[in-house]
């Protein structure tokens, strides 16, 4: 490391973390590598709350609620009491799930450990857009994405990809396969309801692993389509330990071989998708891909090709632990050497202003609209790619206005009696600029000073 | 009105210090071309996320239609809940009853089979290619909408605006662009943005960004002042809208797909105010989502037609708020992928190939669909499953661009659509 070292704890503390509390800085100065690699554990990312409802329980809730909502309606009484109060408490499940995931990043003193947690539950993305799957995003990130995010990738794409979230999310769980014996049985009474759907498959290959530049074809995406067949969910009606929970129908799944980028596939029901998922994992395309999205995500939008070449390479020397590419990153020269080339994302501005502020949100209901309002509703990216990571997309105009205007409310009741210019300190270090410590110094109020400092384009960077 | 004034000055001095004299720009016969030109207008929607083709634009007439569709197939003309009449072959969505309204007055043309270059089916592959503009995916790192308006930036400047809150890919690029969403207005009165104005002094990308959207705010007030009226105008305007569907026989609106219409209303009305306000953006781009239909995607009714019911009052909150200003519009609304021609097995559609374009505005041509249909029999599908491509995106955009803004061709070729010359503009779109 080539950094002064009140340099390397600014980046190890604000570019891979979510920006410094009081006090962190100083934490992180004597070893700023050490401070990141310590937070590296293998059983996993901390958990934002303590045994909320499970997708289970809210995906029974969410059947009921249907149910009670077609009896509402042949009732002839569409504002039926029970419907609106079971809609709003799938909603208020949501909503808690975002404010706890909003408050352990606010006061995590494991800020690396938890920036490594969102970017993968964004790069496996369950969104809420779907009514099916609103509830279910926190439970998939603390069942399937949190506990392994430091372990293999082999068991993180096979737990994403048999989460009923997933599942729901990407329209796997009511895929069939043309041949199995469930489509041929429907044939006639449920004609077209029960057949193959790839949207999962595609976007395993797609996104989750090998990417899109990996060669593969149509045919590839079609044969692990079939292979997948039968990966779903147990129905309202099934044994209690099946409902809401994956399950494997050999009924639903496609007889026969498969081939897939090459390789072929033996029968075997389950495991037939699962072993391919394996190879996937281990294909040096995924290896490349997940270096280069890793990269991109917590060093530059343009990142060294070195570095790239540095974590495919971990990846592939540890057969995809990712405890080990977490600590090739924290090795990297090159993580080091460049500064604020991140611009911060709606959710890592909050964040960090709460961080720097030693605040912490407390109401879903004013934090959500002003997250939309800034282009990232909470648990509900745009499509499956997940949020984008350009700083071209959120430096728009509007959008640095609402940051701008955001910033002069909170900064309001934010400050109380303290000195804006000792919060620069502890939240920039030896990344405040002269010019921005004099604006902040005269400043006519602490609250426009702070407003400054959140708004300065340090603070707006990682 | 002072803004006007200064921006001429400036253009103004610009050209006296490039020895231009002040008489030859009064003058010289581009100058009333271009005043023609500076009234035009051009809206591109994105329909993000697979937009199905052979739901916005029926083929009710193609003798395949029907049995590819299975369960989700619109009915035929005429039919409760059927698509609204265009021609023998194609109707229109039942959800768009504005934009029917606008198509019997002949200012709506459908291309059915269209396609950007890219034939992968990844929604942001395909999305890249459709933005940028490029030959193939990541080719460019800009967007065409904004080339096009570095190609006219020496002589001509235009504003430009994207609504949303993020910046899309299509209008990204050299040349500056407002972008605007509803909500939260800035405090007036407050030190702040100048504060930081001087702050980002060196930044290259906050600098700008806090200008052009203390600039739209700006307008934004006189805007929304302005649209006040507009939803009467809009409500008179769906509901004769509605009476011509029912005429021509289709089934009134449920009223499920009627809500957040209202929304959407206000949204094309906003669009519009920015757009006939003295000094006006003339070039915008809107991004509508949710069109990745696998499972479920209805009818009639449904997923899909809640979506294209948004849309339509979307047009329709614009074009009843842009008035007289309508007959200098195009809209241009592009998906980066149509679906495929058979129904799936969860009564959805997967990624597919080609899909509709429409094209819309005072400003067109009346005429047929553009390019071929290349029918939906088993051996013209594109590999046997998808609507095959006829038109390749890039031609409808560039004779709109080319036709309707007066884009130099040699630039169409070159900087708006990279290595693009094989690929003619189209011609005969615009009046």
């Amino acid at each position: 490391m080539s950094l002064a070292p009140d340099h390397a704890s600014a980046i190890a503390v604000n570019r891979l973390g979510l920006g410094a509390r009081p006090g962190d800085l100083r934490e992180a100065q004597s070893d700023p590598r050490g401070y990141l690699l310590e937070q590296i554990r293998t059983s996993g990312a901390d958990q934002p709350q303590i045994n909320p409802p499970t997708s289970q329980q809210r995906l029974s809730e969410l059947t009921e609620y249907r149910q009670e909502k077609r009896d509402a309606k042949a009732d002839g009484d569409p504002k039926s009491d029970p419907v609106k109060m079971a809609a709003r408490m799938l909603r208020q499940d949501t909503g808690a799930d975002f404010l706890a995931r909003l408050n352990l990043g606010a006061t995590t003193p494991a800020g690396f450990r938890e920036r490594w947690a969102i970017f993968w539950a964004n790069h496996f993305t369950v969104s809420a857009n779907k009514l099916a799957t609103a509830t279910l995003v926190g439970p998939f990130e603390q069942e399937a994405i949190r506990p392994r995010v430091f372990g293999r990738f082999e068991d993180l794409l096979i737990a994403s990809s048999s989460h009923p979230a997933m599942l729901l999310y990407l329209d796997q769980a009511q895929s069939f396969g043309p041949s199995s014996i469930l489509a041929s049985r429907a044939l006639g009474k449920l004609s077209g309801s029960r057949g193959l759907n790839e949207n999962l498959a595609r976007e395993i290959m797609e996104l989750h692993s090998v990417g899109v530049d990996a060669g593969y074809s149509q045919t590839d995406v079609t044969e692990f389509a079939k292979a997948m067949t039968g990966w779903s969910i147990g129905g309202p009606r099934e044994s209690p330990d099946r409902q809401g929970r994956f399950v494997f129908r050999p009924f639903g799944h496609e007889p026969g071989l498969r081939a897939v980028m090459g390789r072929r596939y033996g029968m075997g029901g389950f495991d037939q998708a699962k072993t391919i998922m394996g190879d996937l994992a281990a294909n040096p395309h995924t290896a490349r891909h997940l270096a280069r999205k890793i990269a991109v995500h917590f060093v530059s939008d343009a990142p060294p090709p070195s570095l790239v070449d540095k974590l495919a390479r971990a990846y592939q020397d540890s057969e995809g632990q990712l405890g080990e590419v977490a600590r090739t990153l924290v090795g990297a020269p090159e993580t080091w050497d460049t500064t604020g080339e991140k611009f911060k994302t709606p959710y890592e501005f909050l964040v960090s202003s709460w961080r720097a502020t030693s605040t912490r949100p407390s109401d879903i209901a004013s934090v959500a609209p002003l997250l939309n309002s800034m282009g990232q509703k909470p648990f509900s990216a745009p499509s499956p790619k997940g949020w984008p990571e350009d700083a071209a997309v959120w430096c728009a105009p509007d959008a640095v206005v609402k940051r701008m205007t955001w910033s002069e409310g909170f900064a309001a009741t934010a400050i109380g009696d303290r000195d804006p210019t000792i919060l620069a300190n502890e939240a920039l270090g030896a990344r405040l600029t002269p010019k921005v410590r004099l604006a902040i110094a005269r400043a006519e109020t602490r609250a426009e000073g702070l407003s400054i400092l959140l708004m300065s384009p340090e603070f707006q960077r990682r | 009105m002072t803004r006007y004034l200064l921006s001429r000055r400036q253009a103004l001095a610009g050209a006296a210090g490039l020895g231009v004299t002040v008489e030859m720009l009064g003058s010289s016969a581009w100058a009333a071309g271009d005043r023609d030109l500076a009234r035009r207008k051009l809206v591109v929607i994105v329909a993000r996320g697979g937009l199905d083709g052979l739901s916005l634009t029926p083929p009710v007439g193609d003798a395949n239609y029907a049995a590819l569709r299975g369960a989700i197939a619109l009915p035929g003309f005429g039919e409760p809940g059927g698509a609204l009449k265009l021609d023998g072959t194609f109707g229109l969505h039942p959800a768009m009853v504005a934009t029917y309204a606008l198509a019997l007055k002949g200012q709506v043309r459908i291309a059915p089979a269209i396609a950007t270059p890219d034939r992968e089916r990844s929604h942001f592959e395909a999305q890249d290619v459709l933005e940028s503009g490029a030959p193939v995916v990541y080719g460019a790192s800009s967007g065409w909408l904004n080339r096009a308006l570095e190609a006219m930036a020496p002589g001509r400047s235009i504003r430009a605006i994207s609504i949303g809150p993020t910046a899309p890919l299509i209008l990204r690029g050299k040349i500056e662009a407002a972008s605007w969403s509803p909500g939260g207005r800035p405090q007036i009165d407050t030190r702040l943005p100048g504060i930081l104005q001087d702050l980002y002094a060196d930044d290259p990308l906050l600098g700008p960004a806090l200008a052009s959207g203390m600039a739209t705010q700006d307008m934004a007030k006189v805007a929304n002042q302005d649209v006040s009226a507009g939803p009467v105008m809009a409500e008179t305007m769906t509901s004769g809208a509605m009476d011509r569907q029912v005429e021509a026989g289709g089934a009134a609106l449920a009223p499920a797909l009627r809500q957040g219409l209202p929304q959407a209303r206000k949204l094309g009305a906003t669009l519009a105010a920015f757009m006939t306000q003295p000094d006006g953006k003339q070039v915008a781009a809107v991004s509508m989502d949710n069109f990745d239909t696998h499972a479920n995607q209805g009818a009639a009714q449904g997923q899909l037609a809640t979506r294209l019911a948004y849309v339509d009052a979307f047009i329709d909150g614009f074009a009843t708020e842009l008035g007289p200003a309508w007959s200098d519009t195009v809209v241009v609304m592009a998906t980066e992928f149509g679906r495929t021609a058979h129904v799936n097995g969860t009564r959805g559609t997967d990624h597919g190939t080609a899909s509709t374009a429409l094209v819309l505005g005072g400003a067109i041509r009346r005429g047929g669909i553009i390019g071929d249909w290349p029918t939906l029999r088993a051996n013209a599908l594109y590999e046997n499953r998808d609507t095959a491509p006829t038109l390749d995106m890039r031609g409808l955009f560039k004779g709109v661009l080319h036709d309707h803004l007066g884009v130099d061709r040699g630039m169409l070729d070159s900087l708006v659509f990279p290595d693009s010359a094989m690929i003619a503009p189209l011609t005969n779109l615009i009046a």
